[in-house]
């Protein structure tokens, strides 16, 4: 295993940075995160077509390019450290890889390649009322019926579930925990609204089921295992992210104390103020191994270790980023605590990060759960 | 994740493991674990088995065969240093002259002075002390005071060094003096190699809070050393002392990571028996000590990584040190509270058990090689480009 960047992990980091640097930059953010729907067409279609970023770790025979999850991590942090708006994570870490880890090879000839050319927004419906991204928080049910399985229920807290095209929905059936998929475009019964968010960076939609027609993905009743691994992938890609966002907080302290002067010096040149930065950056540094050992361990497949990463990323790059947000508010004191200011930005979206997929104690038990603590 | 470098490393990574497996019996077996960077228990037979490994040619492994190492690379000292952690072998008495002397004659003595101390530190027949550090200088080097003054053939040398690791059982001292006495900071500094042995140097042992006479103050008054003695360029002693400091952070957290990964399993299993995992504020403290031991790992595997494929390691070498040492003296706490009322008791004459030993000395972790304040300073000034301290 190779556990260190090659170069052409370099370039592939290098061609993102600068494209998100020149389409995701801090006015194109505050403008998607400003509007309701959150979401720029073009810029999807641009990377789709310019850089193929959607399927980059969708295997080639689906459309994709086949890349590892080293490389979509690259994307991933460094879409975080551009606080990239719309439905990247939605689509790539949860949709496509539900597909990817639920045992149906037609729906992956069909939905896949939708997905990695740009022209599908998808997303996975898991969370419903009361919060939970495990197993027993499904209660959503499906029925079977003459003219298919139909759905009725709700869904809410769902990833860009305002404007996904496809939805792959989680609901439960006599036999169990199923995956489903529901045509959003034309669904009857299916009733979205986009819900008012704290980070308007990241959007989140409820979802009202009353008998929709839904496509059953694999065998019934089998879902949750394949689910449980998709949660894991979408752990470790959102660590990522995280370690970016916290990076691109600490640059912004650090350029700020270098220019900010009190008491006649740079602020940075105080240790008040260095000692906060140096504290930060090992938070990064830190966060940064555990997400990239999530992401050596999905390349090497071993189930046991993908559990175990997963869950110490999400702990650990989940607190690091919020309190490298925060720190980065308290650098730039009054103006930091600023609606103009970027810094508030971050801080959101490390709190709504934390949230997603479930908060750290809840990782941290399933660490505990699989370690035998 | 494991080390694997391939068949070649493999081959010696087997020797080593059987030669360990053959060799770590006995009275050397009942020290596994014991020592450390500032411990000096246990010293006779710590020396002994530096013999040992010496017989076996398994000292400077990465150095080259004239000088008597084994003329290897980068990774097999690499995991030389993984298989000995992971066996807990006991901490080398000649780790001092393996890891800092030893790499900067290599890269900066004269050939003379290579040739002439190199295979006595493999074979342990002479033994070294480090001189760096003065009273009241504490992080900062560059306040040095002891003098050194050219008198023919000779230096003479006076001054006051403390915190002198392995300076009891020294046979010669590397120091760092000042030549230019117009100097200040780190201008005009000489590093000097100067024999114990004679009448104007004195060493006394300085107790730690673990009880252990770890370390030496060391008077010099008028001790003299020859004019070949010098280390690098007169003047150019702190060059030579930042080259040593950089050499030592490169892969020598690997090992003390294994020992607090060690750590950490034998306190989830304490925490087990006594049943303290139920309790919700334990638990989580017990969660987060495990995480912050893997993170060590990655955090090393990372940098090995990088060195190995000829890379600049990246930041993360830099915050390692300021991370572990942080996360370890918290793990010790955990560890403490989790050992209850035993916890408090001691052996006859203050016998610190390993943990009590380990947690205790886990204090000086953020103190020596440049405290947190500094590794912080660094951090912010060298890695960040922020704006530096006004300096005097």
């Amino acid at each position: 295993m190779d556990l260190t960047f090659t170069q052409e992990q370099d370039e592939l980091r290098k061609v993102v940075r600068s494209f998100l640097a020149k389409y995701s930059d801090e006015a194109a953010v505050r403008r998607l995160a400003a509007d309701p729907k959150g979401h720029d067409d073009l810029l999807w279609h641009r990377m789709a077509g310019e850089l193929g970023l959607q399927g980059l770790a969708v295997p080639e025979e689906y459309g994709g390019s086949g890349f590892g999850y080293v490389d979509i991590g690259i994307v991933f942090e460094e879409a975080g450290r551009a606080l990239l708006c719309g439905p990247y994570f939605a689509t790539v870490a949860l949709a496509a890889e539900a597909l990817l880890r639920c045992d149906d090879e037609q729906a992956r000839r069909d939905l896949l390649p939708g997905i990695a050319s740009g022209g599908t927004v998808a997303t996975l419906a898991l969370t419903e009322d009361t919060g939970r991204w495990d197993e027993p928080g499904i209660r959503l049910t499906a029925h079977d019926t003459a003219s298919g399985w139909q759905l009725t229920g709700t869904k809410t807290y769902v990833p860009d579930g305002h404007l996904a095209d496809l939805l792959l929905v989680a609901a439960r059936t006599p036999a169990g925990v199923s995956l489903f998929a529901v045509d959003a475009a034309d669904a009857p019964g299916l009733a979205r609204t986009p819900l008012p968010t704290l980070d308007q960076t990241r959007k989140q939609a409820r979802l009202e089921f009353a008998d929709t027609p839904a496509r059953l993905l694999g065998t019934e009743g089998t879902a949750w295992p394949a689910l449980r691994r998709t949660l894991a992938t979408a752990s470790v890609l959102l660590a990522a992210e995280q370690v970016g966002g916290a990076a691109a907080a600490l640059d912004a302290a650090v350029d700020y104390a270098g220019i900010r002067v009190q008491y006649g010096r740079p602020i940075g040149s105080f240790q008040g103020i260095k000692h906060k930065c140096a504290d930060m950056l090992t938070d990064i540094e830190s966060a940064r191994s555990a997400a990239y050992g999530g992401l050596w361990a999905l390349d090497a497949g071993d189930e046991t270790e993908i559990a175990v990463a997963a869950a110490l990323a999400h702990v650990f790059c989940s607190e690091a980023f919020t309190r490298v947000a925060g720190d980065n508010i308290q650098v730039h004191g009054g103006i930091g605590f600023t609606w103009e200011h970027p810094a508030h930005l971050y801080f959101k979206r490390a709190k709504s990060s934390e949230a997603l997929l479930g908060p750290p104690s809840y990782h941290r038990e399933l660490l505990a759960a699989r370690l035998g603590i | 994740m494991e080390l694997d470098f391939g068949p070649a490393v493999r081959d010696f990574r087997d020797e080593l493991r059987d030669w360990l497996a053959d060799h770590l019996v006995g009275e050397f077996a009942g020290h596994r674990g014991v020592g450390g960077p500032t411990d000096g228990a246990a010293w006779e037979v710590r020396l002994a088995w530096d013999r040992e490994l010496s017989a076996g040619n398994w000292l400077g492994v990465g150095w080259p065969g004239e000088y008597g190492g084994r003329g290897l690379g980068l990774l097999e000292e690499i995991v030389f240093e993984y298989e000995y952690a992971r066996v807990n072998a006991p901490y080398r008495a000649t780790v001092n002259a393996l890891d800092l002397l030893g790499p900067m004659l290599l890269k900066v003595g004269a050939e003379e002075q290579k040739k002439r101390f190199l295979p006595p530190i493999l074979a342990v027949e002479e033994l070294w002390g480090q001189g760096f550090s003065e009273p009241g200088a504490g992080s900062d080097l560059a306040s040095v005071r002891t003098r050194a003054e050219r008198e023919g053939e000779q230096w003479v040398v006076s001054g006051q060094k403390v915190w002198t690791s392995f300076g009891i059982h020294a046979d010669w001292l590397y120091v760092l003096a000042r030549t230019d006495p117009d100097s200040v900071r780190h201008k005009g500094l000489t590093m000097l190699l100067l024999p114990t042995d004679q009448p104007g140097v004195e060493i006394r042992p300085i107790r730690n809070l673990a009880g252990q006479d770890e370390f030496a103050e060391v008077f010099l008054s008028d001790a003299r050393t020859g004019a070949d003695m010098v280390v690098g360029e007169v003047g150019q002693g702190w060059r030579t002392a930042m080259a040593t400091l950089g050499i030592e952070r490169g892969t020598t957290l690997l090992p003390q990571q294994l020992t607090f990964e060690r750590e950490a399993e034998a306190l989830i299993d304490r925490a087990r028996e006594r049943g303290a995992l139920d309790d919700p504020m334990l638990r989580r403290q017990i969660i987060d000590a495990w995480i912050s031991v893997r993170i060590m790992r990655t955090t090393n595997l990372r940098t090995i990584a990088e060195l190995t494929a000829g890379r600049t390691p990246g930041a993360q070498a830099t915050t390692a040190k300021l991370y572990a040492s942080t996360r370890h003296q918290q793990l010790g706490h955990l560890a403490q509270e989790l050992a209850g009322p035993a916890g408090q008791i001691v052996g006859e004459d203050y016998g610190l058990d390993t943990r009590q030993r380990s947690f205790l000395l886990s204090l000086a972790e953020t103190i020596y090689g440049g405290s947190s304040e500094i590794q912080r300073n660094i951090i912010g000034e060298q890695v960040l480009g922020l704006p530096k301290e006004p300096r005097p």
